[in-house]
């Protein structure tokens, strides 16, 4: 997007806005033109360039994954096999060290959401203007292409993981059992409707807490990037120094992404073995 | 910043890929490790046996060795010891021979001797006999000095 024609808080609210596809109050279903638009729609809306995006990375890690996967024998692995293989190695020592039940969907969730979170993340990395403007060039005119950086993106893996626990908290320890969790702890039947509370708040604290640390991170992150790239247009020194500063902050965000990704896995291990401890009344 | 039906669809692609995942890469991929992790193992196992085997070996060819160096010290001295054995056998056999040999040449030469020697006595005899007669002249008959005779031929 060029500078001239628009400030600086435009250009940083551009950058923030979806590409969104919806329903319009009269009815009919078109790509909103602007930010108003996407306020009309309210819920009957989706967010294509997030959707494109996590599709595509996703669909890379399964392909990618599932090619080692038919390659994969009992020989010495070599190149793409090897680097999979030592990922699969790295979750499976992960979900060992931390969910002590056995459950055979902790693992593979577990990869999922490490493989996909990081690499929806490194998205972040590729500079913030190249893509939309690309897509800006062939007519698209928002774009955000890093999926995490939409609370429906965190959200809509967090409140999975949430009802999975839930499932398995139901399934090991019955309807009742749960309900007993929820309500006679931590002071004992006589003060249930504290309980409720406190066990009420701790049990909604993990999805919105897994949702919005990824979230959050991302966003600030993407934030930063974007206020890096308003010093390019702010003449030759300060774009200098904007290249240099960019650098620096990619470098240290390989590190966040890489972060953010095991901290999300990690805790989803941590959440789905809390969900098989019986705990005594 | 807002939350809209990309919630569902996000949710419903993670479940997608969780599914996938569990079923097509997961499995396969963990299978092949468990496999290659089995595999090392015997490897090395079967490597831990065969020095051991190596070892066993060793030691075996080792006291093979060992004895069979004794078995043939064994056989050694005792064929030395039989050897000797038969030298000095054949050297007192040897000797027996000889000295058999000996005391029969000895008694031989001493029948010998004696033959010759009565021999000797009888013609000295007959010969003493002649001259008495030639001397005498006068026909002796034996009969009647016959022992004189006799104690000539012993004289002899």
């Amino acid at each position: 997007m060029s500078a001239e024609t628009l400030t600086s808080a435009d250009y940083i609210r551009h950058h923030l806005t979806n590409l969104t596809y919806g329903q319009f109050p009269d009815g009919h279903w078109a790509v909103a033109q602007n930010l108003e638009e996407v306020d009309q729609m309210g819920f009957m809306a989706i967010h294509l360039d997030t959707m494109f995006f996590s599709l595509l990375t996703g669909g890379l890690f399964l392909w990618l994954f599932r090619k080692a996967a038919l390659s994969a024998s009992q020989d010495a692995p070599t190149g793409v096999q090897n680097f999979v293989e030592m990922i699969v190695e790295f979750i499976n020592t992960s979900v060992r060290g931390s969910f002590t039940a056995k459950n055979d969907l902790v693992a593979p969730l577990s990869m999922t959401i490490f493989v996909w979170i990081f690499l929806m993340n490194l998205m972040d990395l590729v500079p913030v203007d190249f893509v939309p403007h690309l897509a800006g060039m062939l007519g698209v005119h928002y774009l955000k292409i890093v999926p995490t950086t939409d609370p429906n993106a965190t959200f809509g893996m967090a409140l999975s993981v949430f009802f999975l626990t839930i499932f398995y908290s139901i399934k090991i320890k019955g309807a009742k059992g749960f309900a007993g969790e929820l309500t006679l702890h931590p002071f004992g039947k006589w003060a249930m409707p504290i309980n409720i509370f406190l066990e009420g708040v701790t049990l909604i604290a993990k999805p919105i807490s897994l949702a919005l640390r990824l979230f959050g991170n991302m966003y600030a992150g993407e934030m930063i990037f974007i206020l890096i790239a308003i010093m390019y247009s702010a003449g030759m020194t300060l774009g200098l120094f904007g290249g240099v500063l960019q650098l620096g902050w990619a470098i240290f965000h390989i590190l966040i992404i890489t972060l953010q990704a095991f901290i999300f896995m990690t805790l989803t291990i941590v959440y789905m073995d809390m969900a098989y401890q019986v705990e005594e009344h | 910043m807002n939350i809209n039906l990309t919630l569902i669809g996000q949710a419903i692609s993670f479940a997608l890929f969780v599914w996938f995942c569990m079923q097509y890469v997961w499995p396969p991929l963990m299978e092949a490790l468990e496999a290659r992790t089995k595999t090392i193992a015997d490897g090395l196992a079967a490597a831990e046996r065969g020095l051991h085997e190596k070892e066993l070996a060793q030691k075996k060819a080792t006291e093979t060795l060992k004895e069979a160096k004794e078995q043939a010290a064994g056989i050694l001295a005792q064929a030395q010891k039989q050897a000797s054995e038969i030298v000095e056998a054949s050297k007192t056999d040897a000797r027996t021979e000889g000295e058999r040999l000996i005391t029969a040449a000895q008694s031989e030469i001493e029948q010998e001797l004696s033959r010759a020697k009565e021999h000797l006595r009888q013609q000295v005899a007959g010969i003493a006999i002649a001259g008495a007669e030639k001397i005498l002249k006068k026909e002796i008959k034996a009969a009647d000095h016959g022992k004189v005779l006799d104690d000539l031929i012993a004289q002899i």
